[in-house]
């Protein structure tokens, strides 16, 4: 924000238009990082500061396409069983499994792994909460540490799952997928009310604040 | 950072309330590095990276510690535990380098743009307090003068 860093006067700082997350600008586009970085890097070279420079490139903006309508990977229908929101997940984890698996492989990697569990695994510890039996939490660490990692990975996959689909979907649309659109995004919702209601401090923090981002609240009418 | 005008109103509000809690450089330390194709420069990100397998980052109020990022760490091993789910991700799952320019920071080393890039990166989780994270910092300096690093690129989510 430049507000925020007009306020702490950095020695140098460079303003970038962007949305959070992405600092660099465009995933992908080498040529358009570069700029960005160099356009910070020549800060450096300031004679006296504080500076902060307003950096004018613009991210391409998506496309109606891109926009108009998730291009979702899978269009799932609702499970016969909504109350069953656990095997919900699970089937729809086995059914984004071509599209994480294409995903992974052009672009070498996955940032999913963080809890060590399987996608299986973790679907399975989710529901665990949902069906009011947790498992164990990971060695170390605080029910609400645990559970986050695993929803971290979870979220991912999905996410990761549904850019590997031509169409080139946008965060935003991803975002609203995922929330409005999935058994995850269900099951996650759940999970927030069970762990605001838990008398688990670290699943309180969790449910607070950390499982449904705060646009999604607003959409939902629930902040 | 992001445009304000950008985000809902709720969220502008949301973001304008942070700034009172801004932690100013009250000494405004000015420090001229050397020419640009002589320094070494090191990331330091609060995007919550770490390199797979390390302790993810804990809840934010006590989240106050970084984690280490070898310059050598390859993209697969390249993962984020940041608290907040009030960022994009999909750019960073994509492409680590639009939060963390690792690899368009070695092309301008190799180009002769930049003189070096550090052994050592590093990244904090930008959800703790402010203040509480000065003492680890501080510490942070100390290493990163060890890696004979000239420039720091701070990179925020």
């Amino acid at each position: 924000m430049r507000e925020h860093t007009a306020a702490i006067k950095p020695p140098r700082g460079l303003w970038v238009p962007f949305i959070l997350g992405r600092p660099f600008g465009v995933p992908g586009d080498s040529a358009f990082q570069r700029r960005v970085l160099i356009a910070v890097l020549r800060l450096l070279e300031a004679p006296a500061g504080p500076v902060l420079e307003d950096y004018a490139e613009e991210a391409p903006r998506p496309t109606v396409e891109e926009t108009a309508g998730m291009a979702c990977p899978v269009s799932f229908e609702r499970a016969v069983d909504e109350r069953d929101l656990g095997a919900a997940l699970s089937r729809e984890i086995e059914e984004l499994s071509p599209w994480h698996d294409l995903a992974a492989k052009r672009r070498e990697r996955t940032t999913t792994g963080l809890s060590g569990m399987t996608m299986d695994e973790a679907a399975l510890f989710l529901a665990s909460y949902l069906n009011a039996a947790p498992q164990p939490n990971l060695d170390g660490m605080s029910a609400g540490e645990t559970l986050k990692i695993v929803c971290d990975d979870i979220r991912a996959y999905y996410y990761e799952a549904a850019a590997a689909k031509p169409g080139n979907p946008d965060a935003a649309a991803v975002l609203h997928w995922f929330w409005h659109d999935t058994a995850a995004g269900r099951a996650f919702l759940a999970l927030q009310e069970i762990c605001v209601a838990s008398d688990d401090k670290s699943l309180q923090v969790l449910g607070g604040n950390f499982i449904v981002p705060r646009a999604i609240m607003h959409t939902l009418g629930k902040h | 950072m992001v445009r304000l005008a950008d985000l809902p109103d709720w969220e502008r509000e949301h973001m304008l309330d942070k700034v009172k809690d801004c932690a100013g450089f009250d000494a405004r330390p000015w420090v001229k590095p050397p020419p640009l194709k002589q320094c070494r420069i090191a990331i330091v990100s609060t995007a919550g990276l770490q390199v797979r397998g390390d302790r993810p980052f804990g809840p934010s109020a006590t989240a106050t510690d970084y984690r280490v990022i070898p310059g050598d760490t390859p993209a697969m091993d390249l993962v984020m535990s940041h608290q907040s789910v009030n960022f994009d991700r999909t750019g960073f799952q994509e492409d680590h380098n639009v939060a963390f320019p690792l690899d368009r920071l070695n092309e301008l080393a190799r180009e002769g743009v930049i003189g070096s890039v550090a052994d050592f990166h590093y990244s904090f989780m930008g959800a703790a307090p402010i203040r509480k994270i000065e003492p680890k910092a501080r510490e942070l300096a100390g290493l990163l003068k060890k890696d004979r690093v000239d420039a720091v690129l701070l990179s925020p989510v």
